[in-house]
């Protein structure tokens, strides 16, 4: 690569981080007046969240008969399979509650933040309100960005509640670990700065994820093409942030 | 109203306006006329103060719109009213809330009041029937008056018009020119309207703009364009391919590119 094609990525790579980083400080400003109007939070918090419920519940059930399967024959070899509900409640709240439930998102809430609000910019609708002096910041990204804030944690602990189910459906009712030991050796082992991770994770998931949602559909294209190559943008940069961060964050936790 | 003096204006190192001067006196229509490219659209964008020009000045109401904050902008911009292209409505609300968008948005009328300034305007437009109606339901010339609706319901002084009649059948196109005529007269808006449809324009207008390489060729009454001896003025008058406009994108020789593509 020569050294001007070099030079060149690198001042696109600036130049695009410091259009996000505007954004971020535009839709910040922007979030404070957006309370004024919480029908249009409320609603976005339907969007993002209650609209993706089936498959945060399906998702969460699934997951954990895998882990009531998976654990229970890992720790038949060692004897202690009655440390499954500790084991499965601590995978899932840290680890598996909110990392599942990003990617869900970004596939499920993320993808259809973008599009929408590309569509919106590509017929020209986010202009139509600035000139009628309704800023689309106040009006349009801050409660998405906000709903997906608020709705993410929420999913989290429904997908670990319902893999929590899933587990227990499945160590309890098919393999015969006893239901007491189950539940007391899970409440033995979880502790509030376990659930506090999970909360915190999910948080921050919530909202690096809606960010990059809600600043790709504003920053896409005006055209079929440009919309959809935003969204893809959307899913991949929301996936690998997701796990990155996880680690960050796991890491920091310790 | 609105004085353009002297703006210049580029995109990426490439030239939009070169000088450009245009005045829209209050009460009158004035008709911004020029060929597709010529940036008619992005003169509505500086006067909107959605882009400010590198030099010369934009005065709205008076005032530099380049000068005034981000507060004082969107101050102005109640005063005035755009009519998107394709009508820009907003997809995920119906035809009535539409119209009551920048009401609700900016006055706390009581519903009542509301209700009955958005139908009186739906009627203006003769659309009170269509009320209930979803964007995606409008035909083109449906949604462009409902849109027009929406741009009067705050009682603008000054309403820009973006392409009102582009790809309009006939019937809505004597419709929206009637309505443009009657807002104008009826309501005293000053109106600016931007358009490639000289024909039409010209049976409105009270003032035209002819815009070409980024500046202002030719400007008057329609009648005193179409008598223009002017080449550029006669050629876009008339839609004739040859004269000064160029059809042809800038392009290397024909022939020797036809030739030259069997030796590469």
């Amino acid at each position: 690569m020569s050294n001007e094609a070099r030079n060149g990525m690198v001042l696109e790579g600036l130049r695009k981080t410091g259009v996000t980083g505007m954004f971020l400080a535009r839709l910040l400003l922007a979030c404070v007046p957006a309370f004024a109007r919480p029908r249009l939070i409320i609603l976005q918090i339907y969007n993002a969240g209650a609209r993706s419920l089936i498959i945060i519940m399906l998702s969460g059930l699934f997951t954990g008969m895998v882990l009531g399967l998976q654990g229970y024959q890992l720790l038949q070899r060692f004897g202690s399979e009655e440390a499954l509900g500790a084991a499965a409640a601590i995978s899932l709240l840290k680890e598996l509650g909110p990392v599942l439930t990003a990617l869900l998102f970004a596939g499920r809430a993320g993808t259809a933040l973008t599009s929408e609000i590309g569509l919106m910019r590509a017929t020209d609708q986010l202009t139509a309100m600035a000139v009628m002096a309704v800023d689309p910041m106040r009006y349009v990204a801050a409660p998405r960005f906000l709903g997906g804030l608020i709705a993410m944690p929420l999913l989290a602990a429904i997908f670990s509640i319902v893999g929590l189910f899933g587990a227990q459906l499945i160590g309890v009712q098919l393999m015969g670990v006893d239901r007491g030991v189950f539940w007391s050796q899970m409440q033995g082992a979880l502790g509030l700065r376990d659930v506090v991770e999970g909360i915190v994770k999910s948080l921050v998931f919530g909202a690096v994820l809606s960010l990059i949602a809600v600043n790709e559909g504003y920053q896409s294209q005006p055209t079929a093409e440009g919309v959809a190559l935003a969204t893809t943008r959307t899913v991949v940069a929301s996936s690998v942030l997701t796990l990155l961060l996880d680690y960050v964050l796991t890491a920091a936790f310790l | 109203m609105v004085d353009v003096r002297d703006v210049h204006y580029a995109v990426d190192g490439r030239p939009i306006f070169t000088g450009l001067n245009v005045r829209v006196r209050r009460g009158l229509i004035t008709a911004v006329m020029g060929p597709s490219g010529t940036g008619k659209t992005t003169l509505l964008r500086l006067i909107t103060g959605q882009l400010f020009a590198d030099s010369g000045q934009v005065l709205v109401f008076g005032r530099d719109i380049a000068s005034l904050s981000r507060s004082e902008v969107y101050a102005e911009r109640r005063r005035m009213g755009m009519l998107f292209q394709n009508g820009a409505l907003l997809t995920d609300i119906d035809v009535f809330e539409n119209v009551a968008f920048p009401v609700r948005e900016h006055t706390d009328l009581p519903e009542s009041v509301i209700r009955k300034l958005v139908l009186t305007k739906l009627e203006a437009v003769g659309l009170r029937g269509a009320a209930e109606l979803m964007p995606s339901e409008l035909s083109g010339g449906m949604a462009r008056r409902v849109a027009l609706a929406r741009a009067i319901v705050m009682d603008p002084e000054v309403l820009l018009y973006d392409e009102p009649f582009a790809g309009l059948d006939p019937i809505s196109l004597g419709v929206i020119l009637r309505l443009i005529k009657q807002m104008n007269q009826a309501l005293g808006i000053t109106s600016v309207v931007v358009s490639h449809d000289v024909q039409e324009l010209a049976t409105i207008a009270d003032q035209s703009y002819l815009l070409s390489g980024g500046a202002v060729v030719a400007s008057g009454t329609p009648q005193e364009l179409a008598r223009s001896d002017s080449e550029t003025v006669h050629q876009f008058m008339t839609g004739s391919e040859e004269g000064p406009v160029r059809f042809h994108y800038p392009a290397p020789d024909y022939a020797s590119q036809l030739l030259g593509a069997d030796e590469g």
